[in-house]
């Protein structure tokens, strides 16, 4: 009996192993017996690739609306800071790939979590397809800050607890890219990559924590972010817009890439659609 | 070598099937473990023979160890040639150097914790003997810090002196070092787990180890500024012992799991 959602060659999941023994036999038939759900069944890469074949466009459509509407009110209406002058524009692309960048890493986590409890393919190749995003994310979060450090602060790097934590998150996107990438199994390098994720998600509260402790005894309050106590509105509308914008972008740039690696690791499958011309 | 007993029990065992393919009558060939002498079902005996093999092996190839150890002298030696010999400099730059350098050399050592093991079968072993893997890999890291963590910090004195750090500054380098290397050496085990016969492994281990290893970094200088500063190490000592709990209840447990998904 063999059954989609199920992987039959698959090695003993870590969870399995946690389990009683007279518990496992039924974990497993249950699982096997259950019908598939709507949650279930968009877990198996064959659902899955053409249900994420028609969002992308969808959310392609919204990112460019809402990134060009959030930009343009940004940029063009919002009026100008009256401590920062116009430099301060640059909000609107830095705090949506701060906030972006920051919940990537942390779904990345989530994915990981279920990929090594369900052993369910496609939460790897989530995790999988969220790395790039979230590194690209961070770094242009570091990049917009030094550009927005120069006019406000004079520098284009302080060793505030904010952008040490932000570049030590890069650092840790490219460590479980690293490992992904060195590994040749796929199996092997999904649950190594999603094992290192929930290390690093137990970490960031730590890492966090101490770099704030660090910079509050190094360098006290002498640079802190200096906003206006409110926000005018066309400002918090444009970085709202922007921020949805953004996220539009990376659900549809990592709905694509799952389809790729999906497409990678199927090759040849009956179900999946020829890709290359040449193929048969 | 002989002093590690493990013991193949097939019934209790996972059900992987290349695992179960090791018998007892396989395990027993290996001439390594010949010798049963851990009395079953005793935990700490297990984790004593574990300790006491690896520190033999370690006595006997002492050129690794050693090597780690002149490794941390000479990166604390290039740092006066590369900013000067002023004294007042040199103390204020002591701590944060003797603590990268320290960082450095644990990270240095840290391919060798599982990469032996692996390509003599003992880590198959250690994979299905009744101990919990764990309680085995908490062995391992203890046995790691006890080569290559404690020789740093009976060394750290000596180099607080090239620094010129006053006596109770180096007391409390040496005290912070203390805590803190033990816990470089858990949260190493898994990385070195999760890298074990990777191609270009090595840099790859600092790659991932190194920025999990901020915070213990953060709270082993500060101890020493602080207290330098006036302010008292109490409050970064006592961080550091908490975070020296926290990886030594989390660690050895991911790590299991690392080194059950590089080895499967």
């Amino acid at each position: 009996m063999t059954h989609p959602l199920i992987d039959h060659q698959r090695p003993t999941l870590l969870w399995e192993r946690l389990q009683p023994r007279w518990a496992r036999g039924q974990a497993r038939s249950a699982a096997e017996a259950a019908p598939t759900r709507l949650v279930w069944r968009y877990a198996s890469p064959q659902a899955f690739y053409p249900l994420a074949g028609r969002l992308v466009p969808w959310f392609a459509v919204a990112a460019a609306l809402l990134s060009a509407a959030g930009l343009g009110l940004g940029l063009l209406v919002a009026p100008t800071d009256a401590t920062q002058g116009d430099a301060y524009r640059i909000i609107f692309v830095h705090v949506p790939a701060a906030w972006i960048s920051m919940v990537a890493y942390l779904a990345m986590g989530f994915w990981s979590a279920l990929g090594l409890v369900f052993n369910t393919r496609l939460s790897f190749l989530m995790a999988r397809a969220l790395a790039p995003t979230g590194a690209l994310m961070a770094f242009l979060c570091l990049w917009t800050g030094a550009l927005w450090g120069k006019p406000t602060w004079g520098a284009w790097w302080v060793w505030d607890a904010r952008l040490t934590s932000m570049l030590l998150l890069f650092l840790l996107y490219l460590g479980v890219m690293a490992l992904q990438a060195a590994i040749d199994d796929p199996a092997r390098g999904d649950r190594a990559g999603a094992l290192l994720t929930l290390v690093g998600v137990v970490n960031v509260p730590v890492i966090y924590g101490s770099v704030q402790w660090w910079n509050t005894l190094h360098q006290g309050a002498s640079v802190s972010f200096t906003r206006a106590p409110t926000i005018a509105t066309p400002m918090l509308l444009g970085l709202l817009l922007a921020a949805a914008g953004f996220w539009a972008y990376a659900i549809a740039v990592v709905l694509a890439r799952v389809r790729r690696l999906i497409a990678e690791r199927e090759h040849g499958a009956a179900w999946l659609p020829a890709l290359s011309p040449s193929a048969p | 070598m002989n002093g590690l007993a493990v013991t193949v029990d097939p019934g209790l065992r996972r059900d992987d099937a290349q695992l179960k393919a090791v018998t007892p009558a396989q395990a027993g060939v290996h001439p390594h473990h010949e010798r049963d002498d851990a009395p079953a079902g005793q935990p700490l005996a297990t984790l004593a023979a574990l300790v006491h093999r690896d520190l033999l092996l370690a006595w006997r190839r002492r050129a690794d160890a050693l090597g780690t150890l002149v490794f941390f002298v000479l990166v604390t030696a290039l740092f006066p040639l590369a900013v000067g010999p002023e004294p007042a400099q040199l103390r204020a730059i002591a701590p944060g150097v003797l603590w990268v350098a320290a960082l450095l050399s644990a990270t240095l050592a840290l391919p060798r914790l599982f990469a032996q093991e692996r390509a003599d079968g003992t880590l198959e072993h250690l994979l299905l003997a009744r101990e919990p893997l764990p309680w085995l890999l908490l062995g391992k890291a203890l046995a790691h810090w006890l080569t290559t963590g404690l020789p740093l910090v009976l060394l750290s004195p000596v180099l607080a002196l090239q620094f010129d750090l006053p006596a109770d500054a180096t007391a409390v380098l040496a005290a912070s070092l203390l805590l803190g290397t033990p816990t470089l050496s858990l949260v190493g085990s898994v990385g070195a787990a999760l890298t074990l016969g990777l191609r270009n492994g090595a840099v790859l281990l600092a790659l991932l180890v190194l920025p999990l290893q901020v915070p213990v970094l953060v709270f082993g200088a500060g101890a020493v500024l602080a207290e330098a500063g006036g302010l008292g190490a109490r409050a970064h000592l006592l961080m550091l012992g908490g975070l020296l709990c926290f990886a030594t209840v989390l660690a050895p447990w991911a790590a299991a799991a690392a080194l059950r998904i590089s080895t499967e």
